[in-house]
């Protein structure tokens, strides 16, 4: 068992720390308040190729591997959770579903201009009326001969106004034995005639990106851009998940960090009653609290990544890791405003930024309550991992260089 | 175009560096590729670009300065050397400048070489200069763009007086300010290079000369004095008496 990080991962985390704290720190504030996205940041992350991180460079990426990926949304949610939720759509749902389940045709089409950042892709399974009840979807798309023809809407999709390509997954068999053999999940241009999308305003987090939504009237999806066979659509949604919810885990990770490197901060600055508040045990306790909490988080996310590179399932450990981190997230920005005191509740800090961009994480790829039904099933053994026609491929040094 | 980039190891300029026991110490800190340097890495990329051929990275230092080295090879030099020997102990700039002009020749055919202009621990800027001396090549320090013409290298120096333009043949040694833009982040895939890079280490027998003898040694350092300094706010219901009292303050401090 070896636990240190390789010379080339740390060099990878020094580098995406570089970039998010000199370019996007200095200006993440006022973006935020103002509720709309850094207009060049995508874009810069694709030159950089932090959005192909993981992906082998004959499909157009970088060639590092899951670790890498995890140790990159680290860094970028430590500056802002937007960047991170980049990663989880674009590179995480979208990108890793295609290398997963994509045929070589596909990979070549789609996931080499997304894995250069040349195209932004997002995941489109939410709709007004459903979440995590994925099989309960209501988009629909029946087959007319080479094409599908899409009808609905898919809501609360990050980046839906900024994505060139969703993978999306509808429902195509309502008589279906089983609601979840009732999906199929499809590659679509979003430039395509009958796809609208839009902006939701008002969140309470995540200001500074963009959550929206999709509609489709009569899209005609070419069969060429059916991921998986029919009916395949509901696993390769939950191997989305699986590949999603990594980056979530590993980003909240980075949120703890940067609320307990503030909190440090502050705590040795502040007095009252004559001595630096981190003298007092109350604020050490919550310090203590932030710095385990961000080791457990840290620990997690990286066997995920090591599972990932040895083309292990991980869906479980997946599951621990998001939730756990995500919680902790929360608590930990909750901890950090309160150290901060009254300066906490002003955005003058960056503190009460990161309890807003915590929240959603909570609730978006499988909710803490689907997390903790997932667990349950495994422990009960009513729940055990089947094989995949399609698994996520381990990570090759070798290979990922061709 | 044959660029050569000497690049140093030295404590992260957020580190506190104090005097403990007559030597140097910055506690836990990270050492880090000297910030000068990274621009003289960038500069040299940028001449690369322009003209082709190569950039090597030098370091003279122990086996942690391959950090430095190879965080210059994953920005994209093409590579990387190690200069270290148990008897190299002490060097004042004389004595590495000396190290550095044998390095220039045991490499050979150099156009370039490139420094920062100063480095953040020993803060002389003087090795560029010495360096040059020795090689008997011109020194064309404190360069904020460099135009090369054939074998013609024509350089803006930026200093605080103001600039000059200066031209000289090639070779020639130059020192470099942060007019060549921020240097630019490691790609992933220097990353992976630099990572599986063996960076060889040249010894004093590989340059085939003895330790130079420094000229200038550090017997101890102390830390300065420290200060009391008393911090007092001056208030008055207008800014007009506020200014009237802080210059009535200054006068009868003696400042004024
Ligand atoms: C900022 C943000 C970004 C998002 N980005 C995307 C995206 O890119 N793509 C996408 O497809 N979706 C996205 N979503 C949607 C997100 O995935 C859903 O909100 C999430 O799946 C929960 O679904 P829901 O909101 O419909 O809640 P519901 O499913 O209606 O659930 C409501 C509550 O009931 C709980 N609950 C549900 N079922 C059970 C049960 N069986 N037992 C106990 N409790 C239960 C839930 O945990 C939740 O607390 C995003 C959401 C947010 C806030
Ligand atoms: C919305 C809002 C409205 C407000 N309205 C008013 C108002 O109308 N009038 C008014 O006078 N003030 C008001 N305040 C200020 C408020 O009363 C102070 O924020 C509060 O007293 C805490 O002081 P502080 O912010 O300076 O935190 P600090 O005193 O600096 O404390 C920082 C942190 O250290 C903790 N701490 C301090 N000492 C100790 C110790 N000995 N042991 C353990 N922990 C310690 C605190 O609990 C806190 O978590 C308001 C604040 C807010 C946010």
């Amino acid at each position: 068992m070896d636990f240190s990080l390789s010379q080339e991962h740390q060099m990878v985390q020094k580098m995406v720390r570089d970039f998010a704290q000199k370019e996007i720190a200095p200006v993440i504030k006022e973006h935020d308040r103002k509720q709309e996205p850094i207009p060049w940041a995508i874009k810069r992350m694709g030159e950089l190729g932090i959005l192909g991180i993981c992906f082998p460079v004959r499909y157009g990426g970088q060639g590092m591997d899951y670790i890498s990926l995890g140790l990159a949304c680290e860094e970028l949610e430590a500056v802002d959770t937007t960047l991170r939720v980049v990663m989880s759509v674009h590179t995480g749902l979208c990108g890793m579903t295609l290398l997963q389940w994509g045929t070589e045709e596909q990979k070549q089409k789609f996931l080499v201009p997304i894995a250069r950042g040349e195209k932004i892709g997002a995941g489109a399974f939410t709709e007004p009326g459903m979440g995590s009840d994925v099989a309960a979807m209501q988009t629909t798309a029946r087959r007319e001969g080479d094409v599908y023809i899409l009808n609905g809407e898919k809501m609360w999709i990050s980046l839906a106004s900024k994505a060139d390509y969703a993978l999306v997954t509808v429902k195509t068999d309502p008589q279906a034995a089983r609601p979840s053999q009732a999906l199929t999940s499809f590659i679509v241009d979003l430039h395509s005639p009958g796809v609208k999308t839009g902006d939701l305003h008002g969140k309470l987090g995540v200001r500074a990106g963009s959550t929206g939504w999709i509609s489709f009237t009569d899209v005609r999806v070419p069969v060429e851009n059916r991921i998986g066979e029919e009916g395949e659509g509901f696993k390769i949604t939950m191997s989305a998940f699986d590949n999603g919810r990594y980056t979530v885990g590993a980003g909240a990770t980075g949120l703890i960090r940067a609320s307990l490197e503030a909190s440090i901060r502050y705590a040795q600055e502040r007095k009252t009653f004559g001595k630096p508040i981190a003298e007092y045990q109350l604020i050490q306790q919550k310090i203590a609290r932030m710095a385990q909490n961000y080791e457990i988080a840290r620990l997690l996310y990286l066997q995920v990544g090591w599972m990932k590179n040895q083309g292990l399932r991980s869906t479980l450990q997946t599951s621990y890791s998001k939730k756990f981190a995500t919680e902790a997230s929360f608590e930990a920005a909750h901890d950090a405003i309160q150290i901060h005191g009254a300066y906490g509740f002003s955005d003058e800090y960056d503190v009460e930024r990161y309890l807003r961009n915590a929240r959603g994480a909570i609730i978006y790829e499988g909710s803490s309550e689907i997390q903790t039904i997932i667990q349950a099933g495994y422990a009960l053994g009513q729940r055990s991992d089947r094989p995949l026609r399609c698994e996520l491929p381990a990570y090759d040094p070798d290979t990922w260089q061709e | 175009m044959k660029i050569i980039v000497f690049v140093k190891q030295v404590p992260d300029s957020a580190a506190k560096v104090t005097a403990e026991n007559g030597q140097a110490a910055w506690g836990e800190a990270p050492m880090v590729i000297n910030p000068w340097d990274e621009y003289a890495v960038e500069a040299a990329l940028q001449q690369k670009e322009a003209h082709g051929g190569t950039v090597t990275a030098i370091s003279i230092g122990s086996e942690n300065a391959k950090e430095a080295l190879k965080h210059a090879l994953a920005m994209g030099a093409d590579d990387a050397i190690l200069v270290s020997d148990p008897a190299l102990k002490n060097l004042d700039t004389q004595a590495i400048a000396r190290l550095l002009a044998a390095i220039v020749q045991k490499v050979g055919g150099v156009d370039m070489a490139f420094f920062g202009r100063q480095a953040i621990d020993g803060d002389s800027g003087l090795t560029p200069t010495q360096t040059a001396r020795i090689l008997g090549w011109p020194a064309l320090t404190l360069a904020a763009s460099i135009k090369v013409e054939g074998s013609t290298v024509t350089v803006e120096r930026s200093f605080e007086e103001g600039r000059q333009i200066v031209s000289a043949n090639l070779p020639a040694v130059f020192s470099l300010v942060k007019d060549f833009g921020e240097p630019r982040y490691p790609s992933f895939m220097g990353i992976r290079k630099a990572s599986r890079a063996e960076i060889p280490t040249w010894t004093l027998a590989d340059l085939g000369i003895a330790a130079p003898t420094p000229v200038v040694s550090w017997p101890t350092l102390i830390n300065p004095p420290s200060r009391e300094v008393k911090c007092e706010f001056i208030t008055g219901a207008s800014a007009q008496e506020i200014a009237e009292k802080l210059a009535d303050k200054l006068i009868a401090e003696k400042v004024l």
